[in-house]
C-alpha cells in the first residue's frame, strides 16, 4: 500500500520551536500560510521579515527567516528602511491591529502610499491581544474589552476603522484583500491571497496587503470555536471579505472602487 | 576635492557621502533643511536614495531598517525633531546597529525656536530616549571639523556597532568655511554578514534576527551589561578634546561648537592685553573628555563655561571631572542668541579680579 503524504511542516518553520500562542488562536494559521507562500516561491534566502509589537513579537523565533522586530507601529517604516537598502530583497511586515491601525496609522499609511514592492500581512483581531484585551481601533460598537467595559460606544470611542478599505483610496497599493482565518473554506482562500501578495513582490508590483480576520478567544473570552462562530457573525458582518484593490495600481483616485468579492 | 567654500549643513552632506553613506532618511525641518535637500540631490547620482519619512518617528525607524542590513544610513534633524527620534534610537542602540544621526540643535524647548541653541546637550549625552545606553556625541567646532566628525561617525558607528550622534547648533550648520572633504574608505557591508539581515547565502544558508526584547531577566541582565561593557570601552578610547593655551593659564575657559569659537576670539583678545586665560574644549561630549580637565597646571585658579543654554547643561560634567576642585562660574546666551566676544572678554576679567 502506498503512503501518500497529507501533511509536513513548512520548511521555513523553524524546527523544534512551539509558538507561545493561546490554543484557539489564528496568529498560528497565519504564520502558516506566510512560510507556506515563501516555499513555494522559492524565496527563503532572499526574505526579510519584520515582527511587530503584538502578540507576534516573537515571530522572529519561528520562522527560519532572516528578520527583524520592529517598534510598535514602526514596521512599515523599518521595511521602508530595508527595501530602500536592498530593493533585490523580499521584505515583508507582518502587524496586529493596534500595531497597524493605531499606533502606526501614519507608517502605514505612508508605506502604502509610496509604493516600494513589500508585502503586509495585517493580523485584524479586534483587540489587543498582548497588551491584555483592551480596546483597538477595530474593536466593534459594542464589543467588550478591558477599556470599553461597557462595550465601544461610538460617542466616546469612535468607529471601528475598516483599514482595506480605507488604503483602497490611495493611488499607491497594488492588491489589497480582506480574508479570514476561521476554516477551510476561508483559509484556503486566505492562502491564495497571501502567495499573491508575495509573488506580487517578486514580480515588482508595488505594495500589497493582505488583512486577516482573526481570533483572538483568550481576550474575547471565548471557546477557540465559539470565537470562529463570533467571528463569522460579527467581524465578517462589519468588515466584509473581498478584494478591495488589484494591479495595476491606479493612477487617479478615481479608479480606486473597490470590488467587493464577498458574499 | 580641493578646499572650497561650503555652508555647515552641506559640507556635513557631502562629508557622509564621501564616507560611503547612500542612504538618508529624513523629514524637514529648520535650521538644516539643505541637509536633506543636498541628499535627495545628490544621493541618486551615486547609487544611493533619498527617502522622505512622514515624521521624524518614521524617518529614524527607516534608519533602523537600513542599518540592520550593514549598509551606511544617516538621518539628520534639529531639536524637536530629535525628541521624536529619541524612542527609535533606544532600540538602535539595544539592537545594536551602526547609524549616523545629525543634530542641528535650535532653540527650545518646544517648538522655541529655529536659531542656534546648545539645549540639548543633556538629551545627547543621556542618550536621549529610555533605558541604559549611550551615544558617542561629536560637537565640531568649526566646519573642517564638521565634515571630519561626521565621516569620523561613520567609522565610530560601524566600530562600536552603535548609533553617533553629532551635534551641532544651527551656527555650524548655517555658516561658510573653506573645507576639504576627502573620500573615506567605508568598509564593504558584507563585512556585516554575521549579525545583519540579506546576507543569507553569505552565512552558508543560516538566518539571523535583529531584535531588542529580551524579555527574561536572565538574557537582559547579561545584555545590559554587555552593552556597558561596550560603553566602558569607548569612554576609556574615545574622549577627545582640545586644550588651547591652557599651559600658563590663571583661567580656563570651557566651551564646545560655536561657544568655543568665541571664547577663541575672546581669549587671543585679552592675552594681548595680559590675561592669561586658556580654553578645555571638549570634542566629544560623550564620552565626557574628564582628562581635559584634570591635569590642568598649577597656575589655574578658576573655570568659565561659556555655554548657549539657559541652564548651563554641561556644567555638571566639568564640575565632575575637576572633582569639585575649582570654582566653576558660568557665563552664556539663550534662545537663539549666542554671547558676543566682548561679554566672554569682560566675564573673564571679572574672574581675573578676584
Ligand atoms: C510605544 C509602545 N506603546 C505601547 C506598547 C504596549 N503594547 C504592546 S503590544 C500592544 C498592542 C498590540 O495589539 P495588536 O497590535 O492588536 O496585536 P495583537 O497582540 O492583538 O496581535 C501594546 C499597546 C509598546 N510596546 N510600545
Ligand atoms: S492573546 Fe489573543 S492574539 Fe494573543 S496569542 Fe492569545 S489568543 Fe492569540
Ligand atoms: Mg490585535
Amino acid at each position: 500500500m502506498s503512503e501518500t503524504q497529507v501533511f509536513s511542516i513548512p520548511k521555513v518553520w523553524n524546527e523544534n520551536v512551539h509558538t507561545h500562542y493561546c490554543p484557539g488562536c489564528t496568529h498560528g494559521v497565519a504564520h502558516r500560510l506566510v512560510c507556506e507562500a515563501i516555499e513555494e516561491l522559492g524565496i527563503q534566502d532572499r526574505t526579510i521579515g519584520i515582527a511587530p509589537v503584538g502578540c507576534a513579537v516573537l515571530m522572529h523565533q519561528y520562522l527560519n527567516l532572516d528578520m527583524m522586530e520592529a517598534a510598535h507601529g514602526r514596521a512599515p517604516a523599518t521595511a521602508t528602511g530595508i527595501k530602500a537598502v536592498r530593493p533585490d530583497k523580499i521584505v515583508f511586515t507582518y502587524q496586529g491591529d493596534g500595531d497597524l491601525a493605531s499606533i502606526g496609522m501614519g507608517e502605514i499609511v505612508h508605506m502604502m502610499n509610496r509604493s516600494l514592492p513589500l508585502t503586509v500581512v495585517f493580523i485584524n483581531n479586534a483587540i489587543y491581544g498582548m497588551t491584555g484585551g483592551q480596546m483597538a481601533p477595530t474593536t466593534l460598537l459594542g464589543q467588550k474589552s478591558t477599556t470599553s467595559p461597557a462595550g465601544r460606544d461610538a460617542k466616546v470611542n469612535g468607529y471601528p476603522i475598516r483599514m482595506s478599505e480605507m488604503l483602497a483610496t490611495l493611488a499607491g497599493p497594488a492588491y489589497i484583500e480582506r480574508v479570514a482565518l476561521t476554516q477551510p473554506k476561508y483559509i484556503i482562500k486566505a492562502k491564495q491571497a497571501v502567495l499573491k501578495a508575495f509573488k506580487n513582490q517578486v514580480e515588482g508590483k508595488g505594495v500589497s496587503f493582505v488583512e486577516l480576520l482573526s481570533t483572538c478567544p483568550t481576550n474575547w473570552g471565548m471557546r477557540p470555536l465559539d470565537a470562529c462562530k463570533w467571528l463569522e457573525e460579527n467581524m465578517i458582518a462589519y468588515y466584509p471579505l473581498g478584494v478591495f484593490k488589484d494591479f495595476p495600481p491606479s493612477n487617479t483616485p478615481a479608479n480606486t472602487s473597490t470590488t467587493n468579492t464577498s458574499n | 576635492m580641493a578646499r572650497s567654500l561650503m555652508k555647515g549643513t552641506e559640507a556635513i552632506a557631502e562629508a557622509a557621502i564621501q564616507a560611503g553613506c547612500r542612504y538618508f532618511f529624513g523629514y524637514p525641518i529648520t535650521p538644516q533643511n539643505e541637509i536633506p535637500e543636498y541628499m535627495s540631490a545628490h544621493l541618486p547620482k551615486v547609487g544611493g536614495m533619498y527617502v522622505q519619512g512622514e515624521s521624524e518617528v518614521a524617518s529614524i525607524n527607516m534608519v533602523m531598517g537600513g542599518a540592520s542590513t550593514g549598509y551606511r544610513v544617516m538621518t539628520t534633524s534639529s531639536s524637536p525633531g530629535i525628541s521624536l527620534m529619541s524612542e527609535g534610537i533606544s532600540y538602535i542602540a539595544m539592537a545594536e546597529l551602526p547609524c549616523v544621526i545629525v543634530n542641528i540643535s535650535r532653540g527650545g524647548p518646544g517648538l522655541g525656536n529655529i536659531l542656534p541653541a546648545q539645549a540639548d546637550y543633556r538629551q545627547a549625552t543621556s542618550g536621549g530616549g529610555h533605558g541604559d545606553y549611550n551615544l558617542i556625541v561629536l560637537a565640531p567646532g568649526n566646519l573642517q571639523e564638521a565634515v571630519d566628525l561626521t565621516q569620523d561617525a561613520f567609522d565610530l558607528s560601524q566600530k562600536y556597532r552603535n548609533p553617533v550622534l553629532v551635534l551641532a547648533d544651527g551656527f555650524m550648520g548655517q555658516m561658510m568655511e573653506a573645507v576639504e572633504i576627502k573620500p573615506r574608505k567605508a568598509e564593504d557591508p558584507s563585512v556585516n554578514a554575521d549579525w545583519a539581515l540579506g546576507w543569507w547565502n553569505e552565512r552558508g544558508g543560516k538566518h539571523v534576527t535583529v531584535y531588542s526584547m529580551h524579555l527574561a531577566p536572565d538574557k537582559l541582565e547579561p545584555h545590559n551589561t554587555h552593552l556597558q561593557e561596550k560603553y566602558a570601552r569607548m569612554r576609556a578610547n574615545e574622549a577627545r578634546f582640545e586644550h588651547f593655551m591652557v599651559d600658563d593659564a590663571e583661567l580656563i575657559v570651557t566651551a564646545y561648537g560655536t561657544t568655543s569659537r568665541v571664547c577663541r576670539s575672546a581669549i587671543n583678545n585679552i592675552r594681548a592685553e595680559g590675561y592669561k586665560v586658556g580654553m578645555v574644549r571638549p570634542i566629544t561630549l560623550w564620552p565626557f573628555p574628564s582628562a581635559g580637565y584634570s591635569n590642568l597646571p598649577e597656575s589655574v585658579k578658576g573655570i568659565l563655561d561659556v555655554e548657549m543654554s539657559a541652564s548651563f547643561q554641561m556644567v555638571d560634567d566639568v564640575r565632575l571631572s575637576t572633582l569639585c576642585d575649582l570654582p566653576i562660574s558660568t557665563t552664556g546666551r539663550w534662545g537663539g542668541y549666542a554671547p558676543s566676544v566682548r561679554q566672554v572678554e569682560e566675564a573673564c576679567k571679572e574672574l581675573l579680579k578676584k
